[in-house]
C-alpha cells in the first residue's frame, strides 16, 4: 500500500506545482482567451524575487514569507506592463499575441541571462521546511505539502475574489459580454488589466514555491509553459474548477506512469491521453455551451 | 422530380436545462413558402439550427426517408437542405465568383479541387444572373453592399442545388425595394422547393408568405394562411399586437409574455 | 466572362493567386547558379541548410497563412524525416549487418527491431514523406474531427514538439539522446567529406525546394487554395456548404508535415546531425518567424523571409550571442503586432494603395488602418 500512498502523493505534489503555474494561466488565457507565452518567464522572475529577497535577507524564513507577496507584485507588474504595451492592442488576434509573448519571453530570458548569469542558482529553504513528515509508512517532503497548502490557499482566494467581491464581479461581467459590461459603467480596460495582474501574478507566485523544490535558471519557466498550457485546455476554458482537476489529474497520471515507464514515456503518453480525452470533451473538462456560430 | 417535403416530429432542443424547442411537429411540402415567426425566445432560429445539425435535439426531422438529426451538417447540406444564417456570412476575402463556386461544389472530386478553375460552372453563371450579381463577380464578397451580401448567400443556396432552404431573417436590414425583390426572388424560387423562412418583418411576411406558423416558447402556437393566423386569438396575445397593423389590444400583455418565457417572473 | 476566368488572383483576393512566373525563374537562377559562383563551399553548405529550413516554412505558409492553423509542432514532422534519414546513415556508415558505434558506446550492442529496415535505401526513402504524412494524417484527424481548433490546437501542436524531444531524450541507447545522432561518413555511397558532394548535396536541396515552391504555386491557384482560405476565415460556414472542413484542414497539415519531414531528411547530411534540439519548442517557434516576416500569406515570403532569417541569425549570433537573442525577440514582437503581413506586406502596400488586408485580422476586423502605418 506504500507504493500506492507514495505515487498518490507524488502525484498531488506534482498537480500542486502544475496548478499553480496553470493558475494564472487560467486567467489570463481561460477567461480573456489571450495565449501568453511570456507566463513561464514571469513564473522564473518570480523565482528570481526569491533569490533576490534571499540576497539582502538571509533568514530563509522571512524571505521566502517576504517573497510569496513580492513575487505576486513582481509577475503583477511585469504582466500589466505587458498588457498595457502589447497586449492591448492585439485583443483581435489571439494567435498573434501567441507569437508576440514568444518574443518577450526570449527577451526576458536573455535579461535573466544576462543580470543572474546562465548557470542555476539556489534558493535556501527555510529549517522547517526541510524536514518530512511521517504518515504511516509513507514520508511526505514538508517542502512539498507546503507547496500544496500554497496552492489551495491561491485557488482559495482567487474563487473568493472572483465570486463574492465587486471586483471578481465587474471582471467576470468584462469576459461575459464586454460590450454590455461597458454600458454599465464598468472600465473594462481596468478590469483586463487587473485580471492581467492578477494572472501573472499567480505565475511570480508559483514561481516563488518552484525555488523550494529545484533550482532556479533562466530557462526555468520554459519547463513548465507547455505543461500550464495543456493543463488548462483539458480542464476548460474559463473555469477554474476545471483547471483544478485537470491539474491534479495530470499529476496523478505523470507520476503513476512514471513509476512503470520512464519520464520521458510517460510525458508522451499524457499527451496521448490529453489528445484522447478531448476526443470525449473537445472543449476540456468543464466546456461552457452556447448557441452563437464560434 | 420526385416530391420530396420536410417532415418534423416532436422535435426537443434543450440547452442545459433550458427548453428551446419543445416538441415541435412541422410539416412543409414542396412548393410551400413558409413562414415562421414568433417572439423573441420563441426558438425559431435553433428549430433551424436543429434541422442542420448545428444544435442537438431529440426527434425527428425527415426530409425524403432521411433523419437529419442523426446527420452531421455538412451531410445534411449535401442532401440538399441548406440555410443561410441572421447575419449574412459570406468568405469576405473571396470574390463573389469564389464564394459562388465554391457553394456549388461540394460534390466535386480532389482531382478537380486541387486544379484551377478553368471556366464558370453553368449554375453559378444563372445564380449570378438571379440574384443580380453579374456585374460583381469579379469583386470581393466583403467590398458589397449589406443587401448584395444577403443576396449572395440567397445564390449560394441556388447553386448548392437546395431542395429545402431555410432562411434566417433574409431581409433584415434591407431596403424597402430590396424587400420587395428578394420576396419576388423567394417566391420565384420557392415554385418548385421547400422554402422556410424566419422573420419578424410582417408586412414582408404578410406580402409573401404562403402559409405561416407561430412559434411561442419553444411550441407551436398556431398555424395556416396569413389570414387564419391573424385571426386566432392566441397569437394577437402572444404576438400580433406588438408588431403588425392589426388593432393593438395586447401590447402589454406581449411584453409580459416575453419576460415570462425566459424564465424570470 | 472569360476575363473572369482568366484572372485567379482578382480583387480582394489579390493574394489567393500566384506569383508571376518571371519571380520564380529569378529565384531558381539565383539559386541553381548565382549562389554557387559566389559562395565558398563554407557558406554554401550553410544556405543548404537554410533551404531545408525553407521547406519546412514553406509548409507552414500553407498551414497557417492559407489555412490558420498556427502549428508549433512542426519540429516533429522535421524530426521524424531527419531521424529516418539519420538512421539510415548510421546503418550504411556501420556496413551490413553492422552496428552503429554510438550503440555499442551506450547501448548493449545491438540493433533494435525498428531499426532494422531502414538499413533499405529505397524504404528509407519511402519513409521519409511517409512517416510524417500518416502521423499528421492521424493526428489531424483526430484533432481536426473533433472540432478542436485555434489556440487549442496550436497548443497540442506545441505540446507534441515538446513531447518528442524529450522523448529522444530519453532514448539515450537508440536515439543517441540528447548527443543526437551525428558523425556521418557518407551519403548513399557518396563520401561526405568531399567537397564535390558537399555542392552536389546544395543542389539537391535547392532543386528539391524548387520543385516545392512550384508545386506549391500550383496549389494556390486551385479551387482547394480558396476552399481553404474559406475554412479559415468561417469554419462552420464552409460545413453548410456541404464540405468537411477536418478534411480541408488535414491536407494542408499533412501537406505541410511532408515538407517538413523531406526538409529533416534532407537537412541531416548537410548539417551532420541531428538532436532534440533541433526538433524541439524552440526550433519549431523559430520555424515561424521567418515565415511571419516574409509574409505568411504569400508563395515566396515564407522562403525568402526563413533563408533571410537563418542567415541574419548566423551572421550576428556567431559575434554577439546574447544581442541576437534580444534581436529575435524584438523582431516577433515587431512583425507580428505591427507588420502582420510581414515585409510583403509592406511591397503590396507601395504597389497598391489599399493596404493588403491580413488574415486573422480580417476575419474580426478588416484592415485597421494602424497596419498601414506600422
Amino acid at each position: 500500500m506504500s507504493g500506492v500512498a507514495g505515487q498518490l502523493f507524488a502525484g498531488l505534489s506534482l498537480g500542486s506545482i502544475l496548478l499553480l503555474a496553470a493558475l494564472g494561466l487560467s486567467l489570463t488565457f481561460g477567461q480573456m482567451g489571450v495565449i501568453n507565452m511570456a507566463h513561464g518567464e514571469f513564473v522564473m522572475a518570480g523565482a528570481f524575487t526569491a533569490y533576490v529577497v534571499q540576497q539582502v535577507i538571509s533568514d530563509a524564513g522571512v524571505s521566502l514569507l517576504l517573497s510569496i507577496p513580492l513575487g505576486f507584485v513582481v509577475g503583477g507588474l511585469l504582466g500589466v506592463l505587458l498588457e498595457a504595451t502589447l497586449i492591448r492592442r492585439m485583443y483581435h488576434r489571439p494567435m498573434d499575441t501567441l507569437l508576440v509573448t514568444f518574443g518577450v519571453s526570449l527577451i526576458l530570458q536573455q535579461v535573466a541571462r544576462d543580470v543572474f548569469g546562465a548557470p542555476s542558482v539556489a534558493v535556501a529553504a527555510p529549517a522547517w521546511l526541510s524536514g518530512s513528515l511521517r504518515l504511516g509508512t509513507v514520508e511526505l517532503p514538508v517542502g512539498r505539502l507546503f507547496i500544496l497548502g500554497l496552492a489551495a490557499v491561491c485557488v482559495a482566494a482567487l474563487a473568493v475574489c472572483m465570486r463574492y467581491t465587486v471586483l471578481g464581479r465587474r471582471l467576470r461581467a468584462t469576459v461575459q459580454n464586454r460590450d454590455l459590461a461597458e454600458t454599465l459603467g464598468i472600465s473594462t480596460r481596468r478590469s483586463d488589466r487587473t485580471t492581467f495582474f492578477i494572472g501573472s501574478g499567480l505565475a511570480g507566485v508559483a514561481g516563488v514555491a518552484l525555488t523550494l523544490v529545484g533550482s532556479t535558471s533562466p530557462t526555468l519557466g520554459t519547463g513548465y509553459i507547455v505543461d500550464a498550457f495543456l493543463v488548462v485546455v483539458a480542464g476548460g476554458i474559463g473555469q477554474i474548477k476545471g483547471t483544478v482537476l485537470a491539474a491534479f489529474g495530470l499529476g496523478l497520471l505523470q507520476a503513476t506512469l512514471e513509476y512503470s515507464t520512464t519520464a520521458s514515456i510517460a510525458k508522451v503518453l499524457v499527451f496521448i491521453a490529453v489528445v484522447a480525452f478531448l476526443q470525449v470533451r473537445p472543449n476540456g473538462i468543464y466546456a461552457v455551451r452556447s448557441r452563437s456560430l464560434a | 422530380m420526385s416530391i420530396d417535403y420536410l417532415e418534423i416530429q416532436g422535435l426537443r432542443v434543450e440547452f442545459d436545462g433550458f427548453v428551446a424547442v419543445d416538441g415541435v411537429d412541422l410539416t412543409v411540402m414542396q412548393g410551400d413558402l413558409r413562414f415562421l415567426i414568433g417572439p423573441n425566445g420563441a426558438g425559431k432560429t435553433t428549430l433551424i439550427d436543429a434541422i442542420t445539425g448545428l444544435v442537438p435535439a431529440t426527434g425527428s426531422a425527415y426530409y425524403g426517408t432521411h433523419n437529419l438529426l442523426r446527420r452531421k451538417s455538412h451531410e445534411i447540406a449535401r442532401l440538399g437542405v441548406c440555410r443561410t444564417f441572421q447575419t449574412a456570412q459570406v468568405f469576405e476575402e473571396l470574390s463573389v465568383l469564389q464564394n459562388l463556386d465554391m457553394a456549388a461544389g461540394s460534390g466535386r472530386k480532389a482531382r478537380t479541387l486541387l486544379r484551377r478553375r478553368r471556366s464558370v460552372p453553368d449554375i453559378v453563371q444563372e445564380a449570378l444572373e438571379t440574384i443580380a450579381l453579374t456585374d460583381h463577380a469579379d469583386q470581393g464578397a466583403g467590398s458589397l453592399a449589406h443587401g448584395q451580401k444577403q443576396w449572395l448567400e440567397i445564390g449560394m443556396l441556388l447553386v448548392q442545388n437546395a431542395q429545402v432552404l431555410l432562411l434566417d431573417e433574409p431581409v433584415a436590414g434591407m431596403s424597402a425595394q430590396e424587400r420587395e425583390d428578394t420576396g419576388q426572388l423567394l417566391r420565384r424560387i420557392g415554385q418548385e422547393r421547400t422554402v422556410i423562412v424566419v422573420e419578424h418583418d410582417m408586412d414582408f411576411m404578410r406580402s409573401f408568405a404562403n402559409s405561416v406558423t407561430v412559434l411561442h416558447a419553444g411550441k407551436v402556437l398556431s398555424e395556416g394562411t396569413v389570414a387564419q393566423v391573424q385571426a386566432d386569438p392566441q397569437v394577437q396575445a402572444v404576438y400580433l399586437g406588438h408588431a403588425g397593423t392589426e388593432p393593438v389590444h395586447v401590447t402589454d400583455g406581449a411584453d409580459r409574455s416575453e419576460t415570462v418565457n425566459k424564465g424570470r417572473p | 466572362m472569360n476575363i473572369l476566368t482568366e484572372r485567379p488572383n482578382a480583387g480582394a483576393s489579390r493574394w489567393a493567386g500566384a506569383i508571376p512566373a518571371s519571380v520564380f525563374v529569378v529565384l531558381a537562377l539565383a539559386l541553381l547558379v548565382g549562389a554557387p559562383q559566389v559562395l565558398s563551399s563554407f557558406r554554401l553548405s550553410l544556405l543548404a541548410r537554410f533551404c531545408c529550413y525553407a521547406m519546412v516554412a514553406l509548409g507552414i505558409g500553407l498551414a497557417w497563412g492559407r489555412g490558420g492553423m498556427l502549428t508549433l509542432g512542426q519540429g516533429l514532422f522535421f524530426g521524424l524525416g531527419a531521424y529516418l534519414m539519420a538512421m539510415h546513415l548510421k546503418l550504411a556508415d556501420a556496413g551490413q549487418g553492422q552496428v552503429p558505434d554510438f550503440m555499442l558506446l551506450y547501448g548493449d550492442g545491438k540493433v533494435p527491431g525498428w531499426w532494422e529496415p531502414f538499413r533499405s535505401p529505397i524504404l528509407t526513402l519511402v519513409a521519409i514523406p511517409l512517416v510524417p504524412g500518416l502521423v499528421a494524417l492521424i493526428l489531424g484527424l483526430a484533432v481536426f474531427k473533433r472540432r478542436v481548433k485555434g489556440a487549442y490546437f496550436t497548443i497540442l501542436s506545441q505540446a507534441l514538439a515538446a513531447a518528442f524531444a524529450i522523448f529522444l531524450v530519453g532514448q539515450q541507447t537508440t536515439t543517441g539522446g540528447t548527443n543526437g545522432l551525428n558523425g556521418f561518413r557518407s551519403f548513399f555511397g557518396y563520401a561526405l567529406n568531399d567537397p564535390v558532394n558537399k555542392a552536389t548535396l546544395y543542389y539537391i536541396a535547392a532543386a528539391t525546394l524548387l520543385v516545392m515552391i512550384a508545386g506549391m504555386w500550383f496549389l494556390y491557384r486551385s479551387r482547394y487554395n480558396e476552399l481553404l482560405i474559406a475554412v479559415r476565415d468561417g469554419e462552420e460556414r464552409v460545413r453548410f456548404l456541404g464540405y468537411d472542413p477536418a478534411n480541408v484542414k488535414v491536407f494542408a497539415y499533412v501537406v505541410a508535415a511532408v515538407l517538413a519531414g523531406i526538409g529533416g531528411a534532407l537537412f541531416v547530411p548537410i548539417a551532420g546531425i541531428i538532436s532534440p534540439a533541433d526538433v524541439g519548442v524552440l526550433p519549431s517557434i523559430g520555424f515561424l518567424i521567418g515565415v511571419a516576416i516574409g509574409g505568411r500569406h504569400t508563395l515566396l515570403g515564407p522562403v525568402l523571409g526563413t533563408i533571410g532569417v537563418a542567415a541574419a541569425q548566423n551572421t550576428l549570433s556567431e559575434s554577439f550571442p546574447s544581442f541576437w537573442t534580444y534581436f529575435q525577440g524584438a523582431l516577433f514582437i515587431v512583425v507580428v503586432a505591427f507588420l502582420p503581413g510581414g515585409l510583403a506586406q509592406l511591397t503590396g502596400t507601395l504597389r497598391r494603395r489599399r493596404p493588403a488586408s491580413t488574415a486573422s485580422a480580417a476575419a474580426h476586423n478588416p484592415t485597421p488602418a494602424r497596419e498601414s502605418t506600422g
